[in-house]
């Protein structure tokens, strides 16, 4: 049985772990290296790291703190944010990432998911969507949330899915930092229309939004950020209560 | 060679990072070299061939290091290697991929490997932890390992051995496939140890021992 995965995500700014709520506003969390390796000892299932300084010359200090993360933790860990080419994707992955996750670059320059599918494997390339709900309408946005594309988030999903992205990381916009669950209806509109595994992100507060987000969403994984760094769960209890729901997870 | 002289080696064709295998030695206890030069591997007493990315572009670099005789040459002439391939590494022994047509492979191994019939099985790539059912449970590489531990995998091809005999663990993923193969020295996992946590340190430890 393949097991549904929990992520903790650790937003980095300026070598911190930050987390906004609605993506603005960020209030600082903890030391990133100190974080990874408590997620690595409570059963994390992998690791997600999205650099949102992502400026030129911030990208040395990521390379090296992904370099530091990759010593100490014996899970998965994927680096998103500011990544622009395939010569982003072999520095990070170089340096210890196993996974690279791309946004905003993906939509400006659809051929780099094919280029970087075909260079590095599928399955290293995450193709990450921030998604908001405009009259109705799901559209995907880019450069931080701050640009709203037009482009609906449904037929790019099935876009990066042709293109030969390895998964999807799908974060509501309008459920990011409000702890009101995941966005259910659009995980599982973006998962039965595509055959990678999508990672559903943005409003998780408690056990229940993950099995939900599971059972009813289809999601393969879901991310969360604040209720982990604030400790107001752990991982290891929201696998416990899901086990006892009959949903397969690693204990 | 000195019986108590462990020398692990990770083989270095270029593709992907290999680091993360040199960290889980070093994690429980060991250094690792991780080279392509030949004299070095030659020297080993552990050697490792890790691998991520595509089947073609692994044997194309293999053979641009002029690597493919000499690891043949290692892995069945010296029986005193132990052997471990992971991931890529599995699949590169068996004699053929499906994987961009038809590529030739190392041949240490009979058999093939294929891609998941995407008529059964509705996600692919394979990506997260599995359990996998221990069918060899005297080798080394198992000990202390329970059965149905979770190992992480990632891929969306797999090996199938001509030889079932030789598949030391299964998984079941829509479809049941070989996740770990031994025969005489040589084992291979197609998940990552080294991504594996705990069940895949105490892999890497046996294996070692």
């Amino acid at each position: 049985m393949l097991a549904k995965r929990i992520i903790p995500c650790l937003d980095i700014k300026d070598n911190k772990v930050v987390k906004g709520i609605n993506f603005e506003s960020v209030k600082s969390a903890g030391d990133p290296v100190e974080l990874a390796v408590s997620y690595n000892d409570d059963l994390a299932d992998e690791l997600m790291f999205l650099d949102i300084t992502a400026s030129f010359e911030k990208r040395k200090t990521l390379i090296e703190l992904v370099k530091e993360i990759s010593k100490n933790i014996f899970i998965p860990f994927s680096v998103g944010g500011g990544i622009s080419d395939i010569n982003d994707i072999r520095n990070l992955l170089n340096s210890g990432a196993d996974k690279i996750s791309i946004n905003t670059s993906a939509v400006l320059n659809p051929d780099l998911i094919d280029e970087a599918a075909k260079k590095f494997g599928s399955s290293t390339i995450i193709i990450a969507l921030d998604v908001k709900n405009i009259n109705g309408r799901y559209c995907v946005f880019t450069h931080g949330g701050r640009k709203n594309t037009n482009i609906d988030a449904i037929a790019w999903s099935k876009e990066v899915y042709n293109r030969g992205a390895g998964e999807i990381l799908l974060t509501s916009m309008d459920m990011d930092g409000t702890k009101k669950g995941y966005d259910i209806k659009l995980t599982n509109l973006v998962a039965q229309n595509v055959k990678i595994p999508v990672i559903a992100s943005g409003g998780a507060s408690c056990a229940e939004d993950f099995e939900n987000v599971f059972n009813e969403g289809l999601a393969s994984a879901a991310l969360a950020a604040s209720i982990f760094h604030y400790k107001e769960t752990n991982i290891t209890a929201i696998k416990n209560y899901l086990r006892t729901k009959g949903i397969g997870v690693r204990i | 060679m000195m019986n108590n002289a462990i020398k692990i080696v990770i083989v270095d064709y270029g593709m992907g990072n290999l680091n993360n295998v040199k960290n889980s030695f070093k994690k429980i206890g060991f250094d690792s070299a991780i080279t392509h030069d030949f004299h070095e591997i030659e020297k080993a007493t552990h050697l490792v061939l890790p691998g991520v990315g595509g089947f073609k572009d692994a044997m194309k670099e293999l053979r641009n290091k002029d690597l493919v005789q000499p690891i043949k040459d290692v892995i069945l002439n010296r029986n005193l290697v132990s052997f471990l391939g992971i991931c890529l590494g599995m699949q590169l022994l068996f004699e053929h991929s499906e994987e961009f047509g038809d590529t030739e492979g190392l041949g240490i191994l009979k058999g093939k490997v294929i891609k998941f019939n995407s008529d059964i099985v509705p996600i692919i790539p394979h990506v997260g932890w599995n359990d996998i059912a221990i069918k060899k449970n005297g080798i080394k590489e198992f000990q202390h390992i329970r059965n149905n531990s979770f190992f992480y995998f990632l891929h969306s091809y797999y090996c199938k051995p001509d030889d079932e005999t030789i598949t030391a663990a299964s998984c079941f993923y829509y479809e049941t496939f070989a996740a770990c193969v031994k025969k005489d020295n040589i084992f291979a996992c197609q998940f990552h140890p080294e991504k594996s946590h705990d069940a895949g340190l105490a892999l890497l430890k046996n294996f070692v021992s």
